[in-house]
């Protein structure tokens, strides 16, 4: 069974790529020209303590030995603790997860809902001033920096016209975790300020996120669509009389979303890099905007658990794409 | 093959998006050989007149000034250069690395070709803007950390690219007859197997300039690029949020700018693939 | 027997990035009821334009079609709004046997749910049960009696066609079967629907020689038995020979000669068809070739567009087309210069 085959071969290597990307990590947070231990004892620190501290933190180890020590941490779902907070790293992952997932589902609903009808229709269309208008569109939104757009998007919607609040995540507290994800929670407890709050804070940063995405699947859907059109089992199906709707929406399409879906990965990569500046820039409460503060503060272990995170994370959702693909293309699992 | 390159000549002309493409980016550079004349205020680029801060947009500054009191326009038309030299530096080592791992793993096949899987699956494994800011923080703020991080997190991309090319088009029968002609290896790479996937690779190319720029933006948005005052596009951005809502086109200038030029490299490589790659042109042919 | 379907004078082209290529240059043809005709021409001809015009799928924005009719039982089909023609006529009273067997079927779903869905639009029970007029095509159900019942003449029909075990085969995806197993499948979708003419483009061509004459064994003995009419396109006249009733040549775009089968390879007059059969490889093993070649259908010669090609060719050919004149029984001839042949 071929299906089964790739689910092991990809599980196989989860790990082993997991542990390359630690080494690589590793190396580069350990050429840094900065002391993070002086960093945090301060400029007046004597030598006594910033040893004491050293001994603490397990720097004053070889470098191999300090990376394995890590890796056997990492093994049980310890990251470390953090320089800056104090607090266990996987701790403030877990906490800031469902605020990116929140925000990166919202991004995926808004892009697949826009993305395939209208690749579809500008495929149908093609050279018509639709197309060519669209194609105007996807371009630009692959082109435009995305911190760009999203503070273009405050100053026009928050500032000048005032419909969307300018940053966080919701106003006040927002309803008692059960899931983490506000919509989801202000539903269950039908808490509805709540849930038009989460919503409102939600639309410009998933709005920025989806546009590159949305763009990448209108063309990867319109160059699908284009390809099938003109097979032969189209040319049975119109001959047989199918109506022509259901043979695009039903039968084209089911062979163009084969090439899309392959894409997921990549697109699904766009939104991760694209959460790091995001989040900055709306204030987004998510593993996004950790990074990037981490980063800022050379907090390294915290920036080693991000990266095992974001790895982990985009490994699984290629995995699921893989999936995915045998599972609409009966030809794969042969 | 002189005809081909005269067909696809005339293609190129008529093709608006590859030709819009074209105009933007010898623009570009354009205003990066002649910023100096060019720029209204070419000393602003490094002296302030805080007297003279947050002007808007008028006759004397097109785009208005920034927090220093320096010309928008002329500290932009600076930053081309900063931008081009990145892009074309990292894009260049990144080819330099990637197309020759490619073509060797691609052409041998077995343990060559596992191996640049394996590596490269480890750097596809995080999204590039992710590894890029961590490898440009730990080596500090500067334009060569800059383009290090960019060429260091890009080249699995080529690398991958140019195996898939190249083991499509082992199976050749030409690039087989030069292989059982006795050709050595490295002949029939450079002269058979590289001029039949160099197509991809400038289609690539262009794309990947886009690309390379608005990372190598997110980067000095992030404070990781070329230090102040440097006149960095996405540093612009950055110190231009604190005055939103007044300063509007502080923060849209700059943006703009970024937007023209990775726009141009798109519609380039756009263009470009419908003229160059065959598969594609084919499937356009067919069109009703 | 009366006439089924009558296509007049019809004149088509292609846009194409050298000009307007002349596909299709004022063709008669006319096939009765429960007659199998052969179309026999060299590829390129247009026997497979004319198919599709027939059927209604020519790529819209290309196609130039400059005059002539098809009528189908009084109607003509040219004139007919493409919506009426997809639901009334195409797949219902006039169903396609394609050329390639592979690619016409959609290949991400199974063999059965692209079986129902001919028969969710198509079956003839449609109208008896379960018509929603109306309604959004997306929207439209297939009600459970009729589905009943549509399965069950789909599984007898298969069993018609010899593809044992016909629930698995249901079941199975198309790269699942063989070449064979799925144009014994496209047989049967054609017939399903009980149409009045089922188009057979060149239906064995992709498959293995042995099993060619299997499919075409099926194909007329099926027909007979259920007194419909086939259209079917073949470059093999011995194809042409073995199973159908009567035969049209065409050569570049223009029809040449109609007759019934035994007429036709006994007392052909045209100097085309004439080669033709000489070219058919002979008990000695020797072939012999049509000399010239098949001229570029983009600035075809004017009138006959034979004439460079032929021995008795003079001016009158050169000046217009010949008309369609009478040689028999059902058999016509655009020639001025028929071949002579002595009564048989």
């Amino acid at each position: 069974m071929r299906r089964l085959e790739i689910i092991v071969s990809r599980l196989a290597w989860f790990v082993p790529t997991i542990v390359g990307l630690l080494i690589i990590i590793f190396t580069i947070s350990h050429i840094i020209p900065t002391d993070p231990v002086r960093v945090l004892a301060g400029d007046n620190a004597t030598q006594e303590q910033l040893d004491a501290l050293r001994k603490e933190y397990g720097y004053d180890k070889p470098l191999p030995i300090q990376f394995i020590n890590y890796l056997k941490d990492v093994a049980t779902g310890n990251l470390g603790i953090s320089i800056f907070t104090k607090r266990p790293i996987s701790e403030t992952m877990w906490h800031r997860l469902p605020a990116t997932l929140e925000l990166t589902f919202a991004a995926v609903f808004l892009s697949v809902l826009f993305g395939i009808p209208l690749g579809v229709l500008s495929a149908l269309k093609r050279n018509s001033l639709f197309d060519h208008v669209l194609r105007v569109i996807t371009v630009s939104g692959l082109a435009v920096a995305s911190f760009w757009l999203a503070m273009e998007l405050q100053f026009l919607f928050s500032m000048n016209l005032a419909v969307a609040p300018l940053n966080g995540r919701i106003s006040g507290f927002g309803p008692d975790p059960i899931t983490g994800f506000f919509v989801i929670d202000s539903l269950l407890i039908w808490d509805m300020e709540s849930l038009r709050s989460a919503l409102s804070h939600m639309i410009l940063p998933a709005i920025t996120l989806a546009l590159p995405a949305a763009a990448t699947i209108v063309r990867f859907t319109r160059a699908g669509v284009l390809e099938v059109i003109n097979s032969n089992f189209v040319l049975y199906e119109r001959a047989m009389g199918i109506p022509w709707p259901l043979i695009v929406w039903k039968y084209v399409l089911r062979n163009a979303l084969i090439s899309t879906v392959t894409q997921i990965g990549l697109i699904f990569g766009v939104f991760l890099s694209g959460a790091v500046v995001v989040e900055t820039v709306f204030d987004w409460p998510g593993i996004g905007a950790y990074a990037v503060n981490s980063i800022l503060q050379s907090d390294y272990k915290a920036i080693m658990g991000f990266t095992i995170w974001t790895g982990a994370i985009f490994l699984i959702v290629n995995l699921i794409t893989d999936i995915a693909h045998t599972l609409i293309d009966p030809r794969s699992s042969q | 093959m002189k005809t081909g390159w005269r067909q696809a000549l005339s293609k190129f002309v008529r093709d608006r998006a590859a030709l819009i493409g074209s105009v933007i980016i010898l623009g570009l550079i354009l205003c990066a050989i002649f910023a100096p004349y060019l720029a209204p205020f070419p000393d602003d680029v490094y002296e302030f007149h805080t007297s003279n801060r947050l002007r808007a947009p008028d006759g004397v500054h097109y785009f208005g000034t920034d927090r220093m009191g320096s010309d928008v326009l002329s500290r932009i038309l600076f930053g081309a250069r900063i931008t081009i030299m990145i892009a074309v530096i990292a894009i260049s080592i990144t080819v330099a690395i990637g197309v020759p791992i490619g073509l060797i793993a691609g052409y041998y096949g077995k343990w060559p070709s596992d191996a640049l899987m394996r590596v490269s699956d480890i750097f596809l494994a995080i999204p590039q803007v992710v590894l890029a800011i961590a490898i440009a923080q730990t080596l500090g703020p500067s334009i060569e950390n800059v383009i290090l991080a960019l060429s260091a997190t890009y080249w699995p991309f080529w690398a991958r690219l140019v195996y898939a090319e190249t083991r499509s088009v082992k199976n050749e029968i030409f690039i087989e007859s030069a292989i059982a002609l006795g050709a050595p290896p490295w002949r029939v790479m450079l002269l058979h197997v590289l001029p039949n996937i160099a197509s991809a690779i400038i289609v690539r190319t262009s794309i990947g300039m886009g690309n390379t720029i608005l990372t190598a933006a997110i980067l000095g948005f992030l404070g990781l690029g070329a230090p102040p005052p440097a006149p960095e596009w996405g540093r612009m951005i950055a110190e231009s949020r604190e005055f939103l809502p007044e300063a509007w086109w502080y923060a849209t200038a700059p943006g703009l700018a970024i937007f023209l030029v990775v726009m141009g490299f798109n519609l380039l490589g756009d263009g470009l693939r419908d003229i160059l790659d065959p598969r594609i042109r084919r499937a356009a042919s067919r069109e009703e | 027997m009366a006439e089924l379907l009558a296509v007049r004078d019809l004149t088509l082209g292609f846009h194409t990035d050298a000009g307007l290529a002349r596909v299709l240059d004022g063709v008669n043809l006319t096939i009765d009821r429960g007659q199998v005709m052969g179309l026999v021409g060299e590829s390129g001809c247009g026997k497979t334009t004319l198919a599709r015009a027939v059927l209604g799928v020519l790529p819209r924005h290309v196609t130039d079609i400059s005059g002539g009719s098809i009528r189908f039982k009084g109607r003509d089909l040219l004139a007919l709004a493409p919506d009426v023609l997809s639901r009334e006529v195409c797949g219902r009273a006039i169903t396609f046997i394609p050329q390639d067997p592979y690619g016409s079927f959609n290949p991400v779903f199974t063999v059965g749910t692209q079986i129902m869905e001919i028969m969710k639009w198509k079956s003839p029970r449609r109208e008896a049960i379960g018509w929603q007029a109306g309604m959004p095509a997306l929207l439209q159900t297939y009600p459970a009696e009729r589905r009943r019942a549509d399965r069950d003449a789909v599984l007898k029909l298969l069993d018609a066609v010899q593809l044992p075990q016909p629930e698995q085969i249901l079941r199975k995806y198309p790269h699942e079967l063989s070449g064979g197993q799925r144009q014994r499948l496209m047989i049967a979708m054609a017939l399903l629907p009980e149409p009045d003419l089922v188009i057979a483009d060149e239906p064995t061509t992709a498959l293995d020689v042995t099993i060619q004459a299997q499919i075409l064994g099926l194909i007329r003995r099926l027909a007979t038995e259920r007194g419909v009419a086939v259209l079917f396109t073949t470059h093999d006249l011995g194809t042409a020979y073995e199973i159908c009733d009567a035969v049209t040549v065409m050569y570049a775009g223009q029809d040449v000669e109609s007759a019934p089968t035994d007429v036709f390879f006994t007392r052909c007059v045209h100097p085309y068809t004439d080669r033709l059969l000489a070219s058919l490889p002979r008990p000695d093993g020797k072939v012999a070739g049509i000399p010239g070649e098949v001229p570029s259908l983009v600035t075809p010669p004017p009138g006959c567009r034979f004439h460079p090609r032929c021995d008795s060719a003079a001016a009158d050919c050169r000046a217009a087309r010949p008309p369609e004149t009478a040689s028999g029984a059902g058999h016509r001839v655009r020639c001025f210069h028929p071949r002579v042949r002595a009564a048989a």
